[in-house]
């Protein structure tokens, strides 16, 4: 869908930039500078409120990024269940390392703080799907699923 | 010893979440009909009587808040469930959220009536997009019931920040804002979103709401510890056998809470620490687990209840390298909005850093517990005052960890 279209959807919804963003980035993966713009003129507020707003929250990136975007917990109870062996096998695995996209478009990767699944330890979220109990051996077998 | 209490948690595991008839069947919104047959003043009255705490952390009495909105002059006055549940190692609200979202609705309706809102928003963290769905659904099903008729209900996501979990600047991201926290006063029953009187409270603290109404503030004032009255869920992480949840009197200690409830540490290991509430919460030695994990017993310790989050750690960790982790969460988390957490945060995980790296010396030591304490009585939000909790309470109660480090 068009991000023209996709923002005009929450032009009544007070406040609802940050749900315009969450809605564009689920098609997008990313913030280009014409969404914010185009936000802007909506919600009508300045420009540059609406890219304080982008560059806020983590789960925005104003810059282009893997189609798929996955995140490690980095917090405490993730990171003494071992969160860096899995780091370690994504990097591997992807080719790349943390803070970026691989070079087909497919994945991004990034870290983030605790996405509030402490029950299976270490955890990380594709596209904010949770995979529990996270191991370096299990990570070909979560990427092959979106890697069609 | 305490046993296992579930009144948040009572529908845990009986009902489909997505099937309003189940939580009907259970007597489910027979609260609500019974406090909208209330007067607004008896009803406020009652929740106040129960003595409820807010379960997100800071402890505020449930029934003196809303009392506040009631007494507030205003052509609109609103209701927020804060569900933006980010301490680390904390995932009650999800637990609530996903098996029983009608007890929030409730809940939600319930404030709404005493406080005479007519607009409620969840503000849903942006970790849980898969909750979005079952809330609409439960929201549209208590509609079509009837019993949102003078109250409505959206579902507002964030997009991924720890502060927002504070109130205003959980209103701040509402409105469409960068999630930055507000000068108080005023304080949000007076002055909170889009400048209305505005209730905001927590998941945990609304799913009690239709108990307290259907049993009694007294009845709920006499369960637990008499000051931090009723349960609390408490999610344990970490090296601990029982890796799992437990709602539980106010007055279980943290001792029953890891030995009993969580089954103690694996592999015959020793414990070492523990923290609790979360990732501001402070480390807690073996001698002080005789602890009761209510609100002010907690801070008697120099300890808090928090969200409920239960970090265990065995004589194997590495205590100055976890907080370590922990000092670069509050970097990354701070918003920028006050120097003291800013520049704090920053210096704080720098020190940590260079202290686990095994550079540090004692000055730099003395320098991170000088800064601890200046932050704690000079940022502007709860995120900053926190955010030394850790090091200073393991410089206190761990101070050989760190020595063996220094140059």
């Amino acid at each position: 869908m068009d991000y023209k279209a996709i923002i005009a959807k929450y032009r009544d919804t007070t406040g609802g930039i940050l749900e315009a963003f969450n809605a564009v980035q689920k098609e997008l993966s990313y913030l280009p500078e014409e969404v914010i713009a185009e936000a802007a003129r909506i919600f009508n507020i300045p420009a540059a409120e609406a890219y304080g707003v982008a560059t806020f929250y983590s789960m925005y990136s104003v810059e282009a990024r893997g189609k798929n975007v996955i995140r490690i917990c980095e917090s405490a109870p993730c990171h003494i269940a071992g969160a860096d062996e899995v780091i370690a096998a994504l990097e591997r695995e992807l080719g790349i390392l943390m803070g970026e996209s691989t070079v087909d478009g497919l994945f991004a990767l990034e870290f983030t703080e605790c996405v509030g699944q402490c029950q299976a330890t270490p955890v990380i979220t594709i596209n904010g799907e949770p995979f529990f109990d996270v191991t370096a051996a299990k990570v070909p077998g979560i990427l092959a699923k979106f890697q069609k | 010893m305490a046993e296992e209490m579930r009144i948040v948690l009572r529908n845990y595991g009986k009902i489909d979440p997505l099937e309003i008839n189940d939580y009907i069947a259970l007597d489910g919104y027979k609260a609500l009909e019974k406090a909208k047959a209330m007067e607004q003043a008896l009803l406020i009255a009652d929740v106040k009587k129960a003595n409820l705490r807010g379960r997100g952390g800071a402890g505020f009495n449930c029934g003196q808040k809303w009392s506040f909105a009631y007494q507030a002059q205003a052509d609109q006055k609103y209701v927020i469930c804060n569900a933006d549940e980010g301490e680390p190692g904390t995932y009650k609200d999800r637990l609530i959220m996903e098996n029983d979202p009608h007890t929030l609705i409730e809940g939600m309706a319930i404030c709404a009536y005493a406080i005479g809102a007519t607009k409620g928003y969840i503000y849903l963290r942006g970790e849980y997009p898969f909750l979005v769905s079952t809330l609409n659904a439960a929201i549209e099903q208590a509609s079509k019931k009837g019993f949102l008729d003078k109250f409505s209900i959206e579902v507002r996501s964030g997009a991924g920040a720890y502060v927002c979990g504070e109130e205003t600047a959980l209103i701040e991201s509402i409105e469409g804002k960068r999630g930055e926290p507000r000068f108080k006063p005023p304080y949000p029953p007076a002055e909170g979103l889009w400048g209305k009187p505005t209730i905001v409270n927590n998941v945990e603290t609304f799913a009690n709401i239709p108990v307290i109404v259907d049993k009694g503030g007294e009845w709920y004032a006499s369960i637990g510890a008499p000051s931090y009255p009723g349960t609390k869920v408490f999610t344990l992480t970490g090296d601990i056998n029982n890796r799992t949840f437990f709602e539980v009197p106010t007055n279980t200690t943290i001792y029953e809470l890891i030995y009993k409830f969580g089954g103690g540490i694996p592999a015959g290991k020793k414990f070492k620490a523990v923290q609790i509430g979360g990732t501001s919460g402070a480390f807690i030695p073996t001698e002080l687990l005789k602890t009761p994990v209510a609100f002010d017993a907690m801070s008697e310790i120099g300890a808090t209840t928090g969200s409920g989050a239960v970090l265990v750690l065995d004589e194997t960790r590495d205590i100055v390298d976890v907080v370590t982790r922990i000092a670069g969460f509050f970097e990354h988390e701070s918003c920028g909005k006050c120097a003291p957490c800013r520049e704090g945060t920053a210096r704080t995980h720098e020190l940590m850093h260079k202290l686990n790296e095994g550079f540090g010396s004692s000055e730099d030591l003395e320098l991170l517990d000088r800064l601890g304490r200046v932050m704690s009585i000079s940022c502007l939000c709860g995120l900053g005052q926190a955010a030394p909790a850790p090091v200073l309470s393991t410089i206190k109660h761990f101070n050989a960890d760190y020595y063996a480090k220094l140059v």
